[in-house]
């Protein structure tokens, strides 16, 4: 019998005002392994992502962590167990990178002492390929490729058992992206986390990968072991993982 | 066209307006219910009550001083020349100590406070949601309006009385100046006849008035950001809304709150 998904979407809808974003879309990741979520920018993966978490509600649909219903779940105790790597960093630019990265462990129920945090913000950063000389520095003083990392020595932060990345490697250099990649799929490995990524990069798609999800259309077209995709036999996905131009997904959309 | 075509678009756009207007009221009212339903709730964020403190009360303290020794200097001026016309030079103390207390003091002390901070409070929030640092928080386990936007309402509603308080002292001294050195008043008749005039109600009234137009400058910034649009443009836009409906609703409530203290 196959273990009950960590995460499983079944049917759900969602629009804004009349624009339709997620028009039943269905997919479940089981404990410990990594999917990722492909499609073309605007087709609603921010948005799965955003209602899984509660910060969009879906308007119809199912959403069950470990088999119960998103609105019967104790979302704080889902969250203390949860971290995100989000497109742009999301850095809090008040507080230095060492404070940005022990945040959860500063403000939460019993709170670290400064100290502590410190020194385990320095631990994470140091898994991350930070020195320590990054922990007192601003956001705004570090590059592209640093806000990455802070942002994932951050999501990692309390040894999450989920964790979400969204577009992980945009806007990073190919070196950098590599290393972003490499360490996304060392952590999710190491802390037998279960992970969902969302990204249009096939490089990271194979990357960090068990399964693959593809939406568009506000439905899940494809869903498959990594290994699956170039056989799949769907057009839209081998239009997508090619790059090609010409076939169903429209260029211009 | 029929001109009697336009009678139905024109009664279908004070439809939309009718609702587009209720629909802000019913969301501020969510919204300033949710404020208010997280102030006495733990958990509390006692350090970032006491930057905002820091931020909203004492960084403003020389706008507002500035504001009020200026007008309580033209203030004197006025009243003297006006008081000349029927022989009453001497209401000159009386009239600038009330002027001031009761409501030049908290309306133009709350309406610089609000350029300076509604402003600054949109313009951070909004932000911070366009940048995803709010969707972050909530990831984070922290509720956005437990540690954004309560330490920020109650800070200004605490940090408003106290400045408008300095404020009426330094406006007070502004029109004392003048009239010491421009109306050739004697300094301790003019003391004698401000102290004399000036009623406990009267301060208390304009420091009342202070709070109500604290917790009103912070909640349009903090509504007008946590509900910013997208990119630059949303982000002028909500600091745009924060002033200027901070601005409208404390003259507003100045007068309901004059009108109730009357």
């Amino acid at each position: 019998m196959a273990p009950t998904p960590k995460i499983a979407i079944e049917d759900v809808w969602k629009a804004f005002g009349d624009k339709t974003v997620l028009a039943g879309v269905s997919l479940s990741v089981a404990p410990g392994r990594s999917l990722v979520i492909i499609g073309g920018s605007g087709t609603g993966k921010s948005v799965t992502l955003k209602c899984i978490l509660g910060i969009e509600r879906a308007d119809r649909g199912s959403i069950r962590i470990d088999g119960t219903e998103l609105e019967r779940i104790d979302r704080r105790a889902f969250l203390r167990h949860f971290g995100m790597l989000f497109q742009g960093g999301a850095l809090f630019d008040s507080l230095p990178v060492w404070h940005n990265v022990a945040f959860r462990l500063r403000h939460g129920r019993q709170p670290m002492s400064r100290r502590d945090a410190r020194d385990l913000a320095i631990e994470k950063l140091r898994r991350v390929g930070l020195g320590p000389e990054t922990a007192d520095l601003y956001p705004a003083e570090l590059s592209g490729g640093m806000q990455k990392r802070v942002g994932l020595a951050r999501a990692i932060a309390t040894d999450p058992e989920v964790i979400f990345f969204d577009e992980p490697t945009s806007g990073l250099d190919p070196i950098m992206a590599g290393v972003i990649n490499e360490l996304i799929r060392e952590l999710v490995t190491e802390m037998g986390a279960t992970a969902i990524t969302i990204t249009h990069d096939m490089t990271t798609v194979h990357s960090v990968a068990d399964e693959v999800a593809m939406l568009h259309g506000g439905v899940i077209r494809w869903q498959g072991p990594v290994a699956g995709m170039e056989a799949s036999g769907d057009p839209y996905l081998d239009q997508f993982i090619h790059g090609r131009a010409e076939g169903p997904i429209a260029a211009v959309r | 066209m029929n001109p009697l075509a336009i009678v139905p678009l024109f009664l279908a756009s004070i439809g939309r307006s009718t609702l587009g207007l209720l629909g802000v009221i019913g969301r501020l009212a969510i919204f300033t219910a949710e404020t208010l339903s997280h102030v006495l709730r733990p958990p509390f964020y006692p350090v970032e009550l006491g930057h905002q403190l820091l931020r909203i009360g004492y960084f403003s303290l020389p706008v507002v001083g500035m504001t009020t020794l200026f007008t309580g200097a033209a203030l004197a001026l006025q009243i003297y020349a006006g008081g000349a016309r029927f022989s009453a030079e001497t209401v000159v103390p009386s009239i600038v100590a009330i002027g001031i207390v009761r409501e030049l003091g908290p309306v133009l002390g709350g309406l610089m406070v609000a350029g300076r901070v509604s402003s600054s409070i949109a313009a951070e929030l909004g932000t911070m949601r366009v940048t995803e640092q709010i969707d972050a928080l909530t990831t984070l386990s922290t509720n956005p309006f437990k540690y954004l936007i309560v330490p920020r309402v109650v800070a200004a509603t605490l940090a408003l009385p106290v400045l408008v308080a300095i404020g009426d002292i330094i406006g007070v001294l502004g029109g004392y100046l003048v009239g010491i050195g421009r109306l050739g008043f004697d300094p301790g008749a003019y003391i004698k006849n401000t102290l004399d005039f000036l009623e406990p109600a009267d301060v208390t009234s304009g420091l009342v008035k202070a709070a109500v137009f604290g917790f009103l400058l912070a909640l349009m910034g903090c509504y007008h950001g946590y509900n910013s649009g997208r990119g630059a443009r949303g982000v002028g836009q909500a600091t745009t809304n924060a002033v200027v409906s901070a601005s409208i609703l404390i003259l507003a409530a100045n007068y309901l709150l004059t009108e109730a203290f009357f």
